[in-house]
């Protein structure tokens, strides 16, 4: 090779702060342009992180088992009972963190003033707790103690809708497998508030054997809840549980109990790439022209360095490594912004005066911002690649320009 | 056009492709935004539509207390005459009464709470699209009484078909025992589980007379032909309702405050993207006009010389600047009109959104709204920030001096 690739490198570097105005400016751009990329798929990440948690927390866990026919006919005549042999086992391993066994029916609870629909969870709160399906916050009385506590649980909103409160005692009536309506009293122990209004109206928690015992079915449970703490990597794990299931039993992922979750997801990482690729589509306009520009104030020098026997690739060379330089002096920049700026956010954006809109997409009033490498490595891709490709007109342009004429223009 | 202007004109075509370039960002980001805000304020407009078309309708009539308590007690008494009363009164779009209670629905194997709803059967397909979604069976007929419409999803939990019998047990509006037995006559089906789980309607007489109700019910529900009649609609039922202090005029903003706060939290991201993409086009116009003021340094300076005023050269760029803007802007707003005018026609639609128009209630395609404000607003904010970005390069112009100037490289 004629020139090394020193001298190239060189040479760009240089040329690139011939005209430092321009740079910086363009710098700048590019710069602004990482950050809002990166800053917007923070946000949305928050966003679509915040909605998996409270839908999975709400379902709750990754995988769910039920008996074959439960999720036609939520009654308590398709419950199964606890897990043993195979499953048991599977339960009890890696990547299986936690896994709690629950009596989930549709039940009515009234008060003296008024009744509602609701589903009435009969839980053991050790495994809820590891689990992590406790209600967020108590903000009155206690959790239930252990599955054989006499209380129960209610959230805020539905204290409310029912005029009921602490210590007041309400009727639960749900049905018995011999289809008739079981009914029995139980006293308010616990109010709590969750993120979402529509929780505190759904759920109502009791100790699981205290349900059992009511309903008469025994030791059985409707629903087994099983976590690995990682929503994303489901697909790997899940088929095992299934096998060891067996066949009279349903076991299914998140994404297809809450469907539309799953799709929300693949629809906001799609939708992350897209606004990428528009902000650079913007940003390439810029960057084309300076390059453009660069080329035309230098095309003698060009035509000077072409004539002294620099090979045409040499010039694409050395214009493509200007616009490396400056694409990634651009990128650092950026991603130098988004990370001051994303950091301090962490701790949550209040977004509270639109609560009541963020619940109708299954979000709390609080924003959390998340910074993931991910995205920082997808738009620094976007932006290298797509630059490149952008830069190469103006470089291939120059490479081709007739030495003679070249050196005679002004 | 005086000399000025044609001077700038011809200024911007000495460098032909580094004026278009500029403009075809501008154009590009106009097309954007243009396509961008359409969409945005038709999905709106038909998510505001539809979730409002769906049950709630436009304006409601309600005992005070109600809307958040939702209490027997907090009834409307003599309730259809009132609706009538907004009948006549309006002259346009639907009124009709309602009654809301709980029970706790009982099959011949299954025992479900329901939110049992009674209604007028001949005014409720009026102010709903429910009762267009009956899949099994028929609507309520104003001769029925002892009927039920149910949703797909609770008449499978229940396990009734048609021409089975469903037991309520509830309490009245006095507190005293409640119970009744209607046949389901229709199956309604939404493809929307929230839904098919929950309705369950029966005629408004035969629930006055189960829930001792009397005469009285829990909402008089007004579907008007669009958003801008609602004011004027509100207005009528105040006045309506000005006798009764008990009363209250709810709009749809009040029944439903999630569907402003879903589209201003919308809006707002949808704002950041708008002004991230026209900062980067103003960085655009403002490195363009940067160069084309220092490379032209020799040449103004000759022009200070000849006696030009530094303000003159400042108003030369901005005259550029006008131009060139001015030009993505005709352009952008042309092409961005034909595209959102085709899409507006044809309709749009991405992977996923199906499922996620269910979820939000809209339909798996999307309109884009085409009007003077979608058509302006975004080329009008690319216009003035292409115009402030000249602002730097103007302003160098006025420190310049001759004889410098014309000695630089």
């Amino acid at each position: 090779m004629a020139v090394p690739l020193r001298v190239i490198g060189t040479l760009a570097w240089r040329n690139l702060w011939r005209n430092h105005r321009r740079t910086l400016i363009m710098l700048l751009a590019i710069a602004i342009g990482v950050w809002a990329m990166i800053f917007m798929s923070a946000l949305m990440r928050g966003m679509t992180d915040e909605m998996i948690d409270n839908g999975l927390h709400n379902l709750p866990g990754e995988v769910q088992i039920h008996a074959l026919r439960y999720r036609a006919d939520p009654s308590v005549v398709n419950s199964m009972a606890l897990p043993s042999g195979a499953l048991a086992k599977a339960l009890q391993q890696a990547p299986v963190q936690a896994w709690s066994a629950r009596v989930r029916v549709p039940a009515v609870i009234a008060s003296e003033r008024d009744s509602r629909g609701v589903t009435l969870l009969g839980v053991d709160p050790a495994t809820e707790a590891l689990l992590g399906a406790w209600p967020e916050e108590i903000v009155q009385g206690r959790f239930l103690q252990d599955e054989h506590d006499r209380g129960l649980v209610i959230g805020m909103k539905l204290a409310q809708k029912l005029q009921t409160g602490l210590g007041k005692r309400v009727v639960l009536m749900s049905q018995d497998p011999g289809n008739d309506v079981a009914d029995w009293g139980m006293r308010v122990v616990g109010i709590y508030r969750a993120r979402l209004e529509s929780t505190e109206e759904q759920f109502v928690y009791a100790g699981r054997s205290l349900v059992q015992q009511k309903l008469g079915i025994g030791a059985q449970v409707s629903e087994i809840a099983v976590t690995a703490r990682d929503y994303r990597g489901v697909p790997l794990w899940y088929p095992q549980l299934a096998s060891a299931a067996g066949e009279t039993l349903e076991v299914m992922p998140w994404t297809e109990l809450d469907s539309f979750l799953a799709t929300y997801l693949s629809v906001q990482d799609g939708f992350s790439l897209i606004f990428m690729v528009v902000v650079f589509l913007v940003l390439s306009f810029g960057l084309v022209n300076t390059l453009a520009m660069a080329v035309f104030e230098r095309v003698r020098e060009i035509g000077l360095m072409q004539a002294l026997g620099m090979p045409p690739t040499m010039i694409i060379g050395q214009l493509l490594l200007e616009s490396l330089y400056l694409l990634l002096l651009g990128l650092a920049l950026g991603n130098l912004l988004a990370l001051l700026s994303i950091k301090p956010l962490e701790s949550g954006i209040d977004i509270s005066s639109v609560a009541q809109g963020m619940e109708m997409m299954g979000m709390g009033s609080i924003l959390y911002p998340v910074l993931s490498v991910q995205d920082m490595l997808m738009s620094t891709a976007v932006v290298i690649v797509l630059g490149l490709l952008a830069s190469l007109l103006p470089a291939w342009r120059a490479a081709r320009l007739d030495p003679v004429r070249a050196l005679n223009t002004i | 056009m005086n000399l000025t202007w044609r001077l700038a004109w011809r200024n911007l075509w000495r460098h032909s492709r580094r004026t278009w370039l500029t403009v075809g960002a501008m154009v590009f980001c106009n097309v954007l935004l243009i396509f961008l805000i359409s969409l945005q304020l038709g999905s709106y407009q038909m998510m505001i539509d539809n979730s409002l078309a769906a049950y709630t309708g436009h304006v409601q009539i309600q005992h005070r207390g109600y809307l958040e308590q939702q209490r027997m007690r907090q009834s409307i008494p003599e309730i259809s005459a009132l609706a009538d009363e907004l009948r006549t009164t309006l002259g346009q779009g639907d009124v009709a009464a309602r009654g809301m209670a709980f029970a706790l629905a009982s099959s011949r194997e299954r025992s479900f709470g329901v939110l049992l709803s009674g209604v007028q059967a001949s005014y409720e397909p009026g102010v709903s699209t429910f009762p267009g979604l009956i899949r099994q069976g028929r609507y309520l007929n104003p001769g029925d009484s002892e009927h039920i419409v149910v949703g797909a999803v609770l008449a499978q939990n229940l396990k009734v078909g048609l021409g089975d019998e469903i037991t309520f047990i509830g309490s009245g509006r006095d507190g005293s025992f409640a119970a009744g037995v209607a046949v389901v006559v229709g199956i309604l089906e939404s493809g929307m589980e929230e839904i098919d789980r929950s309705v369950a309607q029966v005629p408004l007489a035969w629930f006055q007379q189960m829930f001792s109700m009397g005469e009285g019910g829990h909402a008089v529900v007004v579907r008007l032909p669009g958003l801008e009649q609602v004011p004027a609609a509100l207005a009528t039922a105040w006045t309506l309702v000005e006798k009764s202090p008990d009363l209250v005029v709810h709009d749809w903003d009040a029944m439903q405050p999630g569907l402003r706060q879903a589209i201003a939290s919308d809006m707002a991201s949808g704002w950041f993207m708008y002004a991230v993409l026209i900062i980067l086009v103003a960085f655009s116009v403002l490195n363009t006009q940067l160069m084309s003021v220092l490379e032209r340094t020799r040449e103004f300076g000759v022009m200070l010389a000849l006696g030009m005023r530094p303000v003159q050269l400042a108003r030369l760029i901005g005259m550029e600047t006008l131009l060139m803007s001015g030009l993505g802007m005709a352009l952008g707003v042309a092409l961005g009109s034909v595209l959102t005018w085709y899409l507006s026609v044809a309709g749009f639609a991405y992977p996923g959104m199906e499922e996620l128009g269910a979820k939000f209630n809209m339909p798996g395609r999307m309109y884009p709204e085409v009007s003077l404000l979608s058509l302006l607003w975004g080329p009008a904010v690319v216009f003035l920030g292409g115009l402030l970005a000249a602002v730097y390069p103007a302003l160098r112009l006025l420190r310049l001096v001759p004889v410098a100037a014309m000695r630089a490289a």
